[in-house]
């Protein structure tokens, strides 16, 4: 690779020209709401998602930034009292589509959770998993996708002589990154993260954030995070949610130091400046 | 003071129900040692069971356990997963079904002989045979089976099944690769109970398998069980005693060999899956 700084990222091409100078949005949210069992949770979100860029979203607990995370690759439907109204587009297709196949759309909007989940299994046979799911027969290219990942999350040199054991026996820090390996796997277009560095101790965490933080360029990330020194520092947009009479609402959308330094929302500057929240 | 009388209070309940067990199984142990050689356990029983063998007893008990678990495993553990994955959570024949099943858990043996002579004996035309026995076994030990199974797969972290979902697997291999394996326990421990259960059955058998002696030609023919042969030795035979105790030995050896394998075959099993490329 040309330019000595960056990892060595195999997976996805990373793109020349400043994506983020020129924004397109790969996801259009229009009027999103969310309800559990007929109680909202979420109402009238609209945003853009831009294509390769990182967008965090922040907030006060409980105002439906994990549930708005959950509409995108459309894990709600596991709620059976979910109802979602308004659309998403996803490279022109809408989301909710009857015609969309669901599980080609978890494929390529990755998902990372709170808590790191690897299964149950070998460190392999998590990132193989997925890969046999998705139609990859042959051997060769299987353990070569792993082997890429693996490297792409800085996991190869800590695991390569140990792929077999189990992935539990990992500490927090290396599981968080193999689920990240295991999503990265499947080489995804949108990653959403929902506060992925929260279980994690100080320096594990700025492992994974130095590492989401590369993949500026190559994926679309959305992270959900409550550390808000980490969303200015990896962010590229941000928006600010926040409990409206019980529900949750996008107060504020834009460029991330715009909303850190210049917010035009009294409330968003007061739980910037942590008076509120 | 008071804890040490707590602690005593303890200790001697647990002395109590580990010294009955053990004067129990030390009973069987010396009264039944003598009896068993290899002539006693390859050969037919003669004169009412008083001397020869219990060859076409131990014959006819695998066979009816065999019947037994070939019918329940599989289909309780079809049960277990819809019950605990697939059946719809807030409609009330979800719960109905697993009331219905802790109650027929509850249901004494007798009566399900009484429902297996009816119904595969009589009905079906199978007559007093080791299939009738073995599949009213199977009738039996299937509501416990499936509460264990389905109560050990509900215990599963929910971030697995999140996980696995995320990645666009479709439920049901994420219940085939990572549900299943990660409910080991609970599935071997309900095929323990269920082999306890079937191979010490004795009043179910009565009226479905029969109790002719005679070494089984087919799996139409009546055949005796070991705990059949027990009951008759010690209840209808004067001087069976000690053949009864020579048989009661068997069983029980033959319980703790049959649990071992069930461990070692299960463990087996799900290494495979847990590491299989």
């Amino acid at each position: 690779m040309s330019n000595q700084n960056l990892p060595t990222y195999t997976l996805s091409e990373m793109k020349q020209e400043a994506v983020c100078c020129t924004p397109t949005p790969i996801l259009q949210v229009r009027d999103l709401a969310v309800r559990y069992s007929n109680k909202a949770v979420l109402s009238n979100v609209s945003l853009d998602i831009y294509q390769g860029c990182i967008t965090a979203l922040i907030g006060p607990s409980g105002c439906g930034k994990t549930s708005f995370l959950s509409t995108l690759n459309r894990l709600t439907d596991l709620h059976p009292t979910a109802e979602v109204s308004g659309h998403i587009l996803f490279d022109g297709q809408s989301v909710f589509d009857d015609t969309v196949d669901v599980l080609a759309l978890r494929r390529r909007i990755g998902m990372i959770f709170q808590r790191p989940n690897p299964f149950p299994l070998s460190i392999r046979r998590n990132l193989e998993l997925p890969l046999k799911e998705h139609g990859v027969r042959d051997r060769y290219t299987r353990q070569r996708k792993i082997k890429q990942a693996l490297e792409d999350v800085g996991l190869w040199q800590e695991v390569y002589d140990r792929l077999d054991g189990s992935a539990l026996s990992l500490s927090g820090g290396q599981q968080q990154r193999l689920c990240i390996a295991r999503a990265l796997v499947l080489e995804p277009e949108i990653l959403l993260m929902d506060e992925p560095c929260s279980a994690l101790d100080p320096i594990a965490s700025n492992v994974v954030e130095k590492l989401i933080m590369g993949l500026r360029g190559r994926y679309t990330v959305v992270i959900v995070t409550h550390n808000l020194a980490q969303a200015r520092r990896v962010a590229n947009y941000a928006g600010f949610f926040w409990l409206n009479e019980r529900v949750g609402k996008l107060i504020e959308f834009g460029h991330c130091r715009q909303l850190f330094e210049a917010p035009t929302d009294a409330l968003t500057a007061a739980y910037i400046s942590g008076v509120q929240g | 003071m008071a804890e040490r009388v707590f602690t005593s209070v303890i200790i001697a309940c647990a002395a109590l129900v580990v010294g009955a067990l053990f004067w129990v199984l030390s009973d069987v142990v010396s009264k039944g040692f003598a009896h068993i050689s290899w002539a006693f356990l390859f050969s037919e029983p003669l004169d009412a069971g008083r001397s020869g063998g219990i060859a076409p007893i131990l014959v006819a008990t695998l066979w009816v356990l065999v019947i037994a678990l070939v019918v329940a495993l599989p289909l309780g553990l079809a049960v277990a997963v819809w019950l605990s994955e697939f059946a719809p959570k807030h409609l009330r024949s979800t719960n109905y079904t697993r009331i219905t099943l802790d109650i027929l858990a509850g249901i004494p043996s007798i009566v399900y002989g009484l429902f297996g002579n009816a119904f595969f004996t009589l009905y079906l035309g199978l007559g007093y045979s080791l299939l009738s026995g073995g599949l009213t076994l199977a009738c039996m030990i299937l509501p416990v089976f499936v509460r264990t199974c389905e109560s050990g797969l509900r215990l599963v972290d929910d971030d697995w099944r999140r996980g696995a979902l995320a990645l666009g697997m479709s439920r049901p291999s994420a219940v085939w690769h990572i549900l299943l394996p990660a409910a080991q326990p609970a599935i071997l421990a309900g095929l323990v109970l269920g082999i306890g259960r079937a191979t010490a059955e004795t009043a179910a058998l009565l009226f479905t398998s029969g109790y002719v002696d005679r070494m089984p030609e087919s799996l139409l023919d009546s055949g005796r069980v070991l705990s059949v042969h027990i009951y008759d030795l010690s209840m209808n035979v004067t001087g069976g005693d000690d053949a009864a105790y020579g048989s009661a030995l068997v069983l029980i050896i033959l319980i703790i060999l049959l649990n071992a394998l069930a461990q070692c075959s299960a463990d087996s099993w799900f290494k495979r899956r847990l590491n299989k490329a």
